[in-house]
């Protein structure tokens, strides 16, 4: 129990450094950070179907994407980035501190819950329900990265060009 | 025949990439006979006679059999007539044939998506294929130029996510409570009262809401289809937002809500509200194109509001204002882009007398804005009078007079349009402006002529839609 919630509260603390650091590279390993503590979650929780597809969509392939996306951007000067700082620090500190005040309140409320909750049919392992059950799914998806890939192709030929 | 739907634009894009770049001016010319071939399919209703055999294999090798029926007819062939009139719309408003060839590109993505919204029968497929429909237009939004380009693709997919943490969250709901995610297992749920299952409706209802920009989740619309270009603008009035939400909406109300009531009351409020405040917003503006915007969140209301009354005529109306919509409202989008082509600005103080100059748009424009409206004998008069009688036969009798006088503030600020833009003495400043090309009046000509067939033609469309049990 006491390893479970020091891995919601590392999550946590890597969700908000990806929300509130000024660097783009930075936020990318904060939010893959996040995603993959998030699919330990998963994976100790049972859900093996999500914590897979967790992992190596958010985790692995996005941050990729991220990462790539950012090594094409311009570094930002000092003066920008301390700028950029001030003003976010403004805008976002209220987060961290509304997140704990939320959780301490949560963890004080017992709500009868009167709804029974079933757990989903998840007969099959994962490679089945991929490739057996979800195959219009897995299509979609790859659809979503052949748009991802036009999208590269028509913003950044347009930055280029403007750039020019 | 159905899941060619989905292979043969998707084939398209990998195959265009292969042509060599000088032959990429033909891009445009393949997505457009291939939305013909899809537009003239749903119009003969030959889906299912090619169905038989034919595509068994590939099938088999694909893992997936999709079907279509009166509803996904009716969107794909909206899509196949709407992407037509957004390719030759490009085709004059695009500078460059990369350009051109990137936007028939997305265009396809985007077709795959629409089609698939029109099959599926799960809800987390019709989850996916709205997400592939929203990241392509995010890009086409993207790709046009100027400041608030940035502000309007920032809007669109910033509201697409929140539409998107619903839906989803609603999913783990439906799995929670009836252990699955087709629309029968959700009807289930439904039908057995499962508390849990009717927040996960009422949580995919609200994502699909923001998806089709009912009031109050409408912020994002006008500044889209404002910001994006032309062509565009055509495309997602046409058919992307009805697809992503509306028509997900219908399917819902047709498989899975049936005559319930909290989701009939539902879906009479959302669309009476969405119905008078597009109207009155509509009525404020001054930028043709965000008043067209406006307009589209009140007749998108109109389509939501008929599916609160009687079921069938309800789901027969709503399909019809449905097709008209996508029809007139692109038609006047074209209309905006030859108006755009021609004086370099949508400022409706700064027009006047552009009717003498631009006859051929201002009659098109004409015919689009009366029969949205409301006035008869055109296509927009039936499906509102059907939308009046599935109200009136549900014993809706004040959502019926809401539905009836919201068409008089229709027809206030299409006329405020008309006169403004082509009404008037012509001005000096607006000499040099000429009838748009040919390229731009063939889309609004045939789009115009299609909403008189249908109106002047209604009785005989009617037996044809009874019969086929749309």
């Amino acid at each position: 129990m006491i390893g479970f919630t020091l891995l919601l509260v590392v999550l946590v603390l890597a969700a908000l450094w990806a929300s509130m650091t000024t660097t783009l590279l930075r936020a990318t390993l904060g939010l893959a950070l996040a995603s993959a503590l998030l699919s330990v979650v998963m994976f100790s929780m049972g859900a093996t179907l999500a914590a897979v597809m967790e992992l190596s969509v958010c985790a692995g392939l996005i941050s990729v994407v991220l990462v790539s996306v950012a090594s094409l951007t311009r570094p930002r000067s000092i003066q920008e980035e301390i700028a950029s700082r001030r003003s976010r620090l403004r805008r976002i500190w209220p987060l961290p501190l509304v997140l704990i005040a939320a959780g301490v309140a949560l963890s004080f409320v017992h709500a009868p819950v009167d709804i029974v909750l079933r757990l989903p049919q998840s007969d099959g392992d994962v490679r089945t329900v991929l490739w057996s059950m979800r195959q219009l799914d897995l299509f979609g998806q790859i659809l979503i990265l052949l748009a991802g890939a036009l999208g590269v192709l028509v913003l950044f030929r347009k930055e280029a060009k403007d750039d020019d | 025949m159905s899941d060619l739907l989905l292979l043969v634009p998707f084939v398209a894009v990998v195959l265009l990439y292969l042509l060599p770049k000088r032959a990429r001016a033909a891009g445009l010319w393949i997505a457009f006979g291939i939305l013909a071939l899809e537009a003239a399919a749903a119009a003969l209703d030959r889906f299912a006679t090619i169905d038989v055999g034919l595509l068994a294999p590939l099938e088999k090798l694909l893992g997936f059999h999709l079907a279509t029926d009166g509803l996904s007819g009716l969107l794909i062939l909206c899509t196949g007539l709407v992407g037509m009139a957004a390719l030759l719309v490009a085709r004059r408003t695009l500078e460059s044939v990369n350009e051109r060839f990137l936007f028939a590109n997305l265009v396809l993505v985007a077709v795959v998506g629409i089609n698939g919204i029109a099959m599926v029968r799960d809800l987390f497929s019709l989850y996916v294929f709205v997400e592939v429909t929203a990241v392509a237009t995010f890009i086409l939004i993207a790709a046009g130029r100027g400041d608030h380009v940035f502000e309007g693709a920032w809007k669109y997919i910033f509201l697409s996510v929140v539409a998107s943490v619903l839906m989803l969250t609603s999913l783990g709901f439906f799995l929670l409570s009836t252990g699955g995610i087709t629309l029968d297992a959700a009807r289930t749920g439904l039908e057995a009262n499962a508390p849990l299952a009717w927040i996960a409706m009422a949580l995919f209802l609200c994502g699909l809401f923001v998806k089709g920009a009912m009031v109050p989740f409408h912020g994002w619309l006008a500044d889209a289809y404002t910001a994006a270009p032309a062509p565009v603008s055509v495309f997602m009035a046409g058919v992307v937002t009805k697809a992503s939400g509306i028509f997900a909406l219908l399917r819902i109300a047709q498989s899975t809500l049936g005559g319930a009531t909290p989701g009939r009351e539902i879906l009479l409020v959302v669309g009476a509200v969405t119905i008078v405040g597009g109207a009155f917003l509509a009525l404020t503006q001054t930028n043709f194109k965000r008043m067209l915007a406006y307009s589209s969140i009140s007749q998108m209301g109109y389509i939501v509001l008929a599916l609160g009354g009687d079921l069938h005529l309800g789901i027969l109306a709503a399909g019809l204002h449905f097709f008209n919509h996508a029809i007139s409202k692109s038609q006047l989008f074209a209309n905006a882009a030859a108006i755009e082509q021609q004086l370099g600005t949508l400022d409706m103080d700064e027009m006047g007398g552009l009717g003498a100059r631009m006859p051929v748009t201002a009659g098109t424009s004409a015919v689009a804005s009366l029969s949205i409206a409301g006035l008869p004998p055109l296509a927009g008069f039936w499906s509102k009078l059907l939308i009046v009688l599935a109200l009136w036969n549900a014993k809706e009798y004040a959502f019926a007079a809401v539905a009836i006088l919201a068409s008089l503030v229709t027809l206030a600020y299409f006329l405020s349009l008309q006169r403004k833009v082509f009404f008037g003495k012509p001005l000096n400043k607006w000499s040099g402006a000429r009838e748009a090309s040919a390229g731009l009046l063939v889309p609004a000509v045939v789009l115009a002529l299609i909403t008189i067939a249908l109106g002047v033609g209604f009785p005989f469309a009617l037996r044809i839609l009874m019969g086929g049990g749309a």
